[in-house]
This record gives structure tokens, sequence and C-alpha cells, in this order.
């Protein structure tokens, strides 16, 4: 399907883009306001930011018919299948996985996809997140596949 | 609540939506954004490293896309710093490929699936998550 390869790549960037103006448009760019959802304790006090439960709907919203249809169809338009998970059972690592995931995501209010936008602030801070998460990913797969 | 957006947030939210269906429409692939990045690392060997990384370079450009057209910044101010923030991010890579998804994977894909497996991802996340602002604003 190598001949799909410039589609794929033009399309990939397209979804990249979407995503992150999605990110930006939504505030989850935005580490101080994921962490203003995340605090539940601020809600005696006002302080609470439910808009992540409102991305969360949009997105969903949409998602939920494309992802009911799409994989009808015969074939993508640019791949020779439909890829997708077919994984059911609940192991341990399905637990103890997003455990550690959420403990970094309420430490630092950035997940994969914000940590990235992140980078088009240019800050070092944000470097040095995406380099460590990096880390971590590759540290995972090692431990994986061993 | 001053902060509180519920109608950008639920158009931001529709568009991350709208990616992910762009994604397995053409690509057939959940727009997992763990599984795309750690795809790219060793152990690698894995095809598409081109598609993956532009998916990527897409959601770095995305926010100066965004400055250019409506004028104003982009800077996100880190919440965590030094050795803390360095710690949170080995832990989201780590917890995100060894759960198999982050946020966008389980959270926006797996939960329009209908997935188990992404629920219970969701709920794990989301209720440490909590726990952790809790025990770092409140405790």
């Amino acid at each position: 399907m190598s001949e799909n390869l410039f589609s794929r790549s033009l399309l990939h960037l397209a979804a990249g883009l979407l995503f992150g103006l999605g990110l930006v448009v939504s505030g989850m760019a935005d580490p101080g306001k994921v962490l203003g959802f995340l605090d539940l304790g601020a809600i005696p006090s006002g302080g609470w930011d439910p808009s992540l439960a409102f991305v969360m709907g949009g997105a969903i919203a949409v998602g939920l018919p494309g992802f009911r249809l799409i994989p009808r169809w015969n074939r993508p338009w640019f791949a020779a299948k439909f890829e997708l998970p077919t994984r059911r059972d609940i192991d341990s690592r399905i637990l103890l996985g997003p455990s550690i995931f959420g403990v970094g995501w309420g430490l630092a209010g950035l997940c994969p996809g914000p940590a990235f936008t992140a980078l088009a602030g240019g800050s070092g801070a944000a470097l040095g997140f995406v380099l460590a998460m990096l880390l971590g990913m590759a540290l995972a797969r090692w431990l994986a596949a061993r | 609540m001053d902060h509180f957006t519920p109608l950008s947030s639920l158009l931001g939210g529709a568009m991350i939506g709208a990616a992910a269906l762009l994604l397995l429409a053409g690509a057939g692939r959940i727009a997992g954004i763990s599984g795309i990045a750690a795809r790219l690392l060793p152990p690698g060997g894995v095809a598409d490293a081109l598609p993956r990384f532009l998916f990527l370079l897409g959601l770095v450009l995305a926010p100066l896309l965004y400055a250019a057209a409506t004028g104003r910044g982009f800077a996100p101010v880190m919440q965590a710093h030094g050795p803390l923030l360095l710690l949170a991010g080995l832990l989201v890579g780590f917890g995100a490929v060894w759960g198999n998804g982050c946020t966008s994977g389980h959270g926006v894909c797996g939960l329009s699936r209908l997935s188990v497996r992404s629920l219970v991802a969701t709920v794990v996340f989301m209720a440490a998550g909590f726990l952790t602002v809790w025990v770092m604003r409140h405790v």
C-alpha cells in the first residue's frame, strides 16, 4: 500500500492539525485548565471548572456515530483495512497503566496531546516534559517486550 | 466558575472527535496519541513512521496556526516545575503505554467505540488524576 503513503501522510498531518486546534479551542492545551477540572476539592468554593467534561462530551458526540458507521466500510480511503483494537479482557495492565498515567496527569495537567501542543509555546519546560514522557514510553515498550 | 467555557470546550471537543474520525476513515486507525508517539520509539521497526511523525507535527503546528489566525498568543503556563514536571512526564509516558492508551485512545476513541476496556481505563486515570490533585492541593 506504499502508493498510498503520500495520501496517508497528508491525512495524518491534517488530522494532527485538527486535533491540535481542537485542544487549543477547547482550552485543554492549557494545563491549568485541565487541573481546574481535576480539582474536585474546589467544588465547595465554586472554583471547579467542569469544561473538560464538555470536551469529552463534544468529542464523543461526534465520535460515537462515526465509530459505529465507518468501520462497516470495505476499507479506509488510504489503507488496506481497518486496524482497530480487538481486546476485551481486563488484565492488570489496564488497571496499573492508567493509575500511573493518572498520577502524572494530575501532577502536571498534561497528557500526551497537550504535551505536544505545549511545544509550540517554545518553553524549555514543555520540551523537558515531552522528553521525559518519551523516555517513559520507551521504558514501558522495552519492559513489555522483555 | 469564572473560567468555565462550556461552548468553546464543546466545539473544541467536536473538533477532536472529527480529527479522530478523519484518521479512522482515511487510515483505519485509532487516534491514540500515546500509541502514535510510542511506536516511533525504539524498539522500532513499525511501519508508517512518516505519517505518524506528521500527525505529531500537526499537533505542534496547530497552536501556531491558531495564534496566527486569531492574533492571540499561545503560551501555556506549566503547573509543575523542575524534577516534579519531569517525574510527571515519565509517569504519563510510562503509564499510557503500559495501559495501551491515554486520554485520546481510551477516553475519546475507546468510549466512542463503547469499549469496556477503555471505559475501565478512563475511570481509573480520572480517579488517579482527581486523587493526585486532591493530595497536591488539599492535604
